[in-house]
């Protein structure tokens, strides 16, 4: 390669003459075909040789890290200036959050300098000698070994461990119990579940609520084709434990010609061909509603488990284990659709084949 | 009726008679004929019908049956309503380019004319949703976050948090919502096409699908904010994901193997 870059204006000259290709075991003989050829000569960097350059590249560093300084007071200060919702149009990103897009552009700057300038200084300004460590056994001398075996004998020995089997026998006990204590302590880490997960808030003569209007529902409001979104009645959306219950009640609804649905199951706890089916999945719990009318067939997003709503959502696709639970519902006597009865297995993932 | 009987043979009976069937003929005329307005009304359109029959008959008819009844190519039509026609000849899905798992999105066949014959001749098949009214699509004035709310109950597990779609199975898929005319969508939710459920007024009334519509133009126009820089089409951890292993690891090597490349030395050998 031809001399180009930062060494231009070193001259020929004023390089330190070749070292000698020292090392005098690269000599091959005839019973070592393959000597070693020991380390190349070294060669020296312009740093190492010109004292100016040394010194542009000490400031060069000194830069990259002062760059990073200010970077990171960059930072402080645009994480006091910028409000969060403060929106600019920055030219290939679009419309994006002045403090966000301000904070990753100071602490990106922040963090490569560090890196640069760190990179630099090893490169241009710490020794770059080449060092031959040779290796040593690592294993220790013989009489080492001989009196740590006799000390441990002899520990033993006064001890007394191998004869009074008593004293071991119960100090093996009781180092086992102890960690008990531990695992007694995990029981604060929550009330047990108990039978929460067998049970919702469904129940008999509980009201279907739609989710969009909070509205009870009635047959007439389901065409063929639709899919509503049902909660139980009660239930309000910013109730503490509206998370924790619609998280086990969550109710999707679809109405079928009768004559279409193939399980007889199904069809008798619909009434007049609407179901309602639980939302979660029965695989993880994921809510799995991608509920496609020409089919009757719902997706799960995450695993893409297929049930099918015409056949008591039987699987017809993916890892879940189970068929959706469904819930029996019928009509009350002012008009409205109500559960009649809590769904007939737990609902979400198979937690011991659903007892 | 003695007196009357008696002049029935009067000359002037005849005349009587007759300027009496007259009278009521008329009268009777008056009182029940249609307005001239809804006459002409009528004309136009039964006239739109007809002309929508005659184009239903040349594109859609091999499909769709001579009268809409369907066929084993194509869905019946009888009762889908106008905004259904509205919906998938105005986006271009129909007519369908080939079949397959689902009639894409393309350029527009028909001129709107044609389209509202078209949606005539089907409505007249049977009654079913029509194409809404302006007002009722318009989202000026909507809760952006409510529909926004709606819009994750909803819709968002097939068509994404923000409308950029998603797939389904076999081939089938929910497409993304970005450049839909508020319309389009307000049909699309009332009709249910293809393998999307219908969310009819009854359970998502008329104001809460304004919402939804007032969300997606919210999230999805040109200069909706996207707090967090570029959005690597709106996908989740997958897309992101992808992104920083290939570009951020390829330009953490990319910058390793520059470094080491470029040797200190003074002497380049």
């Amino acid at each position: 390669m031809s001399q180009t870059g930062s060494n231009k204006d070193v001259s020929q000259e004023s390089l330190p003459s070749e070292q000698a290709t020292a090392h005098d075991g690269a000599v091959t003989t005839a019973d070592n075909p393959f000597a070693d050829p020991g380390l190349p000569p070294h060669q020296h960097r312009v740093q190492d040789i010109d004292e100016r350059a040394a010194k542009r590249s000490e400031r060069t560093i000194a830069l990259l890290f002062v760059v990073s300084m200010l970077a990171t007071i960059g930072f402080i200060a645009s994480y006091v200036i910028f409000p969060i919702d403060k929106i600019v149009y920055v030219f290939p990103f679009g419309h994006v959050s002045a403090l966000n897009f301000a904070l990753g552009l100071t602490l990106g700057v922040a963090l490569f300098c560090i890196g640069a300038g760190a990179v630099h200084w090893a490169r241009t300004l710490m020794s770059d000698v080449e060092v031959a460590d040779d290796r040593h056994p690592i294993a220790a001398e013989p009489e080492v070994k001989a009196k740590v075996l006799a000390d441990f004998r002899q520990g033993a020995a006064e001890s007394g461990f191998g004869r009074r089997k008593l004293i071991r026998n119960t100090m093996f006990g009781a180092m086992a119990m102890v960690p008990l204590s531990g695992v007694v302590l995990l029981r604060d880490l929550g009330p047990l579940p108990e039978d929460k997960l067998r049970h919702t808030l469904w129940g008999k003569g509980k009201l279907l609520v739609n989710q969009n209007t909070n509205e009870p529902l009635r047959p007439e409001d389901i065409p063929v084709g639709s899919l509503t979104f049902a909660k139980p009645d009660g239930l309000a959306d910013d109730d503490h434990d509206f998370q924790k219950e619609i998280a086990k009640a969550a109710l999707m609804i679809v109405r079928i010609e009768p004559e279409d649905i193939k399980d007889k199951r199904e069809l008798d706890w619909s009434h007049e061909g609407i179901v309602a089916y639980s939302r979660i999945c029965t695989h993880v719990g994921c809510p799995v509603t991608l509920y496609e009318q020409s089919t009757h067939h719902v997706l799960c997003p995450c695993h893409q488990s297929t049930f099918d709503l015409s056949d008591g959502a039987r699987v017809i696709f993916g890892p879940a284990g189970h068929p959706l639970p469904q819930l029996r519902i019928g009509v009350n006597e002012d008009g409205y659709l109500e559960a009649l009865g809590d769904f007939a297995e737990p609902v979400g993932p198979s937690f011991w084949e659903r007892g | 009726m003695k007196k009357l009987s008696a002049r029935r043979r009067h000359p002037l009976a005849a005349l009587v008679v007759l300027l009496f069937a007259l009278a009521v003929t008329g009268g009777l005329y008056a009182a029940f004929a249609p307005a001239d307005k809804a006459q002409a009304d009528t004309t136009a359109q039964s006239l739109a019908i007809k002309e929508g029959k005659q184009l239903y008959t040349t594109g859609c008819a091999s499909c769709h049956g001579t009268g809409g009844q369907g066929t084993t190519d194509g869905p019946q039509l009888v009762g889908v309503g106008a905004a259904a026609v509205d919906f998938q000849v105005g986006t271009g899905r129909m007519p369908m380019q080939q079949p397959g798992a689902q009639a894409p999105k393309k350029p527009v066949v028909y001129t709107q004319a044609e389209i509202d014959q078209l949606a005539a001749y089907i409505a007249s098949l049977g009654p079913g949703p029509a194409v809404p009214a302006k007002e009722a699509y318009n989202p000026e004035g909507a809760d952006i976050a409510n529909g926004g709310e709606l819009f994750r109950t909803n819709c968002a597990q097939c068509h994404n948090f923000t409308g950029k779609g998603g797939a389904l199975t076999e081939g089938k898929y929910a497409p993304k919502l970005e450049g839909v005319s508020p319309k389009h969508i307000y049909e699309a939710m009332l009709t249910g096409p293809q393998a999307m459920p219908v969310f009819p007024d009854t359970t998502m009334p008329e104001q809460e699908k304004r919402d939804i519509i007032a969300y997606l133009d919210a999230v999805n126009s040109d200069d909706s904010p996207n707090p967090g820089g570029l959005d690597l089409g709106g996908f989740g951890p997958v897309s992101e994901g992808l992104f920083a292993w290939t570009f951020g690891l390829g330009a953490m090597i990319a910058v390793a193997i520059w470094v080491a490349a470029r040797t200190a030395k003074a002497r380049k050998s």
